[in-house]
């Protein structure tokens, strides 16, 4: 009886709690969100996801949506884990009359998603993470990862590294540590890094941290303290990079001479260090806190989420990831018909056609948040892709430098090397762009 | 009613012996097959397809690999991520390497390599039991990894370190890598299910399933009786790696698309693990339903308000989804501890004897 009488209170209870947000099922742009706010790695996909939400909910509430089509923002939680991903995108990519276009967040989802958005002819945003080699847009055409992608973004820590030590001569002779996930994402930079090496005749050496035990580093960062290199780069993600920069830390190393890429300087790589985080530098290319004039509009804004994560380094990345989206959307209207619901193919065309000049950004109000990009069909990581480094001050990241350029001689030719190895054991046969 | 032995005679020995003795069961079997084969791909869905059966046939194989060992043999191994990554990398690199090859022969000849490594890992069984197996096999799991990730010729030294499956076609219809068919796939994994669950299911009633059994319920017994310890076990040790070979090659081949090792980490041993204590050790049924009952569960649960209109915040539905798991393998685990399976055995049981219970 007891039993009967709870299920009953349960079922209720469920239809009461339901009947307030009941899906209307409405026409409009659809956009699939893979989140991961749940998870080993759920500090990353939460102010991520929060940010990439909120800014289409302003675009719809301010603008009503891009000249009257109004975003449909759909969430599946996968927890970072490939499979899952894969099943949330198939599960969304055909609601709503079709995914426009799907930002993984995971470089592991993107690679087993790279084929199957082709096939289904669904773009794939990947930013600044993903397969670099996508870069080459013959070979990857519904794939892109501009702003900029690892081997852009490893070049010009090096750049930023020659630059403070007085210019790319001064670089002979010295002595890196690179410190980094063992995995597929952790290891994408070292070809670059063994070119620049035997270029400018610096050596580094390699420190993997397991990608199953991320806080086990004591042993790492003894023979840092031994070798004394003159600047560790880190490409690190989820508590491995905490770990890290507490490490460095209790060794007392110069937290200036300590780069991390984007993915490691967030506030939640360096909140649990501290006061021994302060000068920890990592990569950008979006700027963080909460001035500017995009989040004037956003105030107003209803709905919105509410984990005081807005202005965080990742927060904003994942509106830029929307804006750049919603950019694209817009482009593609002017040229299919305004006002009009665009197909996944067409924001492809979109994206390769993408010129967002820094009046543009001024207009959108995201000055300082977002880099001007332009992407053409031959190069889907962007023509200029350059990088910004921030320093963490113990209370907020402060961007310290001018946008740093990527040695684009260095990285092309490898990113059509590999794209071409892809082509090759796939039988593609890589697309004319002229 | 119909399900019942009584009128059911045995003329020939062959008859006494058959894998399916009663009639209906036959006919059931037979007809579920048929259906599979044919009425899935007709009637189901894309998603259904792609997204729920390909993953839970896959990962019926691996269950049916685990339970060889686990269930009949008795030797915990939380190495079957391990095992399944052995098959992917080494399809991968056969299929690439060899191309000359049918894609049909390079996903067992996959298998067979990770029943080599299996048999070498399986070699300490022979003098430690238990847990301490279970942690003998824990280091399979960390150093095949660890090998795959670390030595570049096993991704034929990709920059990225996670290529992308190669296409190959059987009768020109192609059934790995992206671009294949939703059906297709399907129908070639299930080929692979079918004959594996049958080859199983016949091992399992033959002298090598009853040796397996005899060591796991008392090694020093089997001995005594008979039966040679170490080539029993290493026997289970290598066709179980062989099943899980295979399962890991089409995982990667049919399902994610790439060879990604993050795919068969420690949670695939032990979700694979939990499939088998789930659906039931020590049966081939069991696999079956435990692999689709952990597999499909959390999706079920993710999905389930979206399909009576009701939107909740997705991390709330997932967090929900964790606490009814947890809740629904512990019921499960009280209720009847002998799996899934069990319970269809009980209530095949009631059936025959109805309408008299007792």
């Amino acid at each position: 009886m007891f039993t009967k009488k709870l299920v009953t209170a349960g079922v209720a209870a469920a239809i009461a709690a339901g009947a307030v947000g009941v899906v209307q099922a409405e026409e409009g742009q659809f956009i699939p969100a893979l989140t991961y706010r749940t998870g080993p790695y759920a500090p990353g996909g939460i102010p991520t996801a929060n940010g990439f939400t909120d800014y289409f909910r302003l675009v719809n509430e301010r603008d009503g949506g891009v000249n009257g089509v109004k975003f449909i923002v759909e969430e599946c939680e996968y927890g970072y884990e490939t499979d899952r991903g894969v099943e949330c995108y198939d599960r969304l990519k055909d609601k709503h009359g079709g995914a426009t276009v799907i930002s993984p967040y995971s470089t592991g989802t993107t690679y087993a998603l790279i084929d199957k958005a082709t096939a289904d002819k669904i773009p794939i945003l990947s930013m600044g993470y993903g397969r670099t080699s996508a870069a080459d847009g013959r070979v990857f055409p519904y794939i892109f990862n501009f702003p900029a992608t690892y081997w852009s973004q490893a070049t010009a820590v090096v750049q930023y590294i020659a630059n403070e030590m007085g210019g790319l001569e001064a670089l002979k002779g010295q002595r890196f540590a690179f410190i980094y996930l063992d995995h597929p994402y952790g290891k994408e930079p070292i070809p670059t890094l063994d070119i620049l090496a035997e270029r400018f005749g610096f050596t580094y050496d390699k420190y993997p941290v397991p990608f199953a035990t991320g806080t086990e580093q004591k042993s790492i960062w003894l023979q840092i303290r031994r070798t004394k290199p003159a600047y560790v780069i880190m490409w690190g993600w989820g508590v491995m990079n905490a770990t890290a920069v507490k490490e460095a830390a209790n060794i007392k190393f110069d937290m200036s001479k300590f780069i991390g890429n984007w993915w490691s300087a967030s506030e939640q790589d360096v909140l649990p260090a501290g006061d021994g985080a302060i000068g920890y530098k990592g990569a950008t290319f979006n700027g963080s806190g909460t001035d500017y004039k995009i989040f004037e509009d956003i105030m107003g804004v209803s709905g919105l989420s509410d984990d005081g994560d807005r202005g965080t380094v990742l927060y904003n990345r994942g509106m830029v990831n929307a804006a750049y989206i919603v950019e694209a959307v817009r482009l593609a209207q002017e040229k299919y018909g305004k006002g009009k619901r665009v197909t996944g193919e067409q924001v492809r065309w979109a994206f390769e056609n993408l010129d967002l000049s820094a009046e543009d950004i001024e207009g959108l109000g995201l000055t300082g948040l977002m880099p001007p990009t332009k992407v053409t069909c031959l190069n889907h990581e962007g023509t200029s892709p350059a990088i910004l480094i921030q320093q963490w001050n113990g209370k907020t990241w402060e961007i310290i430098t001018d946008w740093i350029p990527a040695m684009t001689d260095v990285v092309r030719p490898l990113i059509e090397q590999d794209a071409a190895q892809y082509a090759q054991e796939n039988n593609i046969t890589p697309r004319t762009c002229s | 009613m119909l399900y019942r032995e009584a009128g059911q005679f045995k003329t020939s020995y062959s008859a006494d012996q058959a894998m399916l003795t009663i009639t209906l069961d036959r006919w059931f079997v037979f007809g579920l097959t048929a259906f599979a084969i044919i009425g899935v791909p007709l009637l189901a869905s894309e998603y259904i397809i792609g997204s729920i059966l390909v993953p839970v046939l896959i990962l019926s194989i691996a269950a049916l690999g685990l339970n060889i060992l686990t269930g009949y043999c008795g030797q915990l191994s939380l190495g079957t991520g391990a095992f399944m990554a052995a098959g992917a990398y080494l399809a991968y690199k056969i299929a690439t390497n060899i191309t000359w090859m049918p894609i049909w022969l390079v996903i067992p000849l996959a298998g067979l390599c990770a029943a080599a490594i299996g048999i070498a890992f399986g070699l300490p069984s022979l003098r430690i039991k238990g847990f301490y197996l279970a942690v003998a096999t824990l280091a399979a799991q960390f150093f095949l990894l660890w090998l795959f990730v670390k030595v570049p010729w096993f991704v034929n030294n990709s920059i990225s370190g996670v290529p992308p499956a190669p296409p190959r076609s059987i009768f020109g219809i192609q059934v790995t890598g992206a671009a294949a068919g939703n059906e297709a796939k399907y129908l070639f994994v299930l080929a692979f299910v079918i004959v594996l669950a049958w080859i199983a299911r016949n091992m399992a009633r033959s002298r090598i399933g009853r040796s397996w059994m005899a060591i796991r319920d008392m090694d020093i017994a089997a001995e005594l009786v008979g039966i040679r310890p170490l080539p029993t076990k290493l026997s289970a040790f290598a066709i179980s790696s062989f099943y899980c070979g295979v399962a890991g090659a089409l995982w990667a081949l049919c399902y994610i698309n790439s060879v990604e090792p993050t795919a068969f980490d420690i949670n695939r041993s032990f979700q694979v693990l939990f499939m088998i204590i789930v659906g039931g050790l020590g049966s081939v049924l069991g696999s079956f339903l435990g692999a689709a009952f952990i597999f499909l569960l959390p999706i079920v649960l993710n999905s389930a308000p979206g399909w009576f209109g009701y939107s909740i915040a997705s991390d709330t539905i997932t967090h929900i989804e964790f606490m009814l798991f947890g809740v629904l393998i512990i019921f499960f685990l009280i209720v009847e501890p002998h799996g899934l399976a069990r319970l269809w055995q009980i209530a095949k049981e009631k059936l025959r004897l109805w309408p008299f219970p007792y």
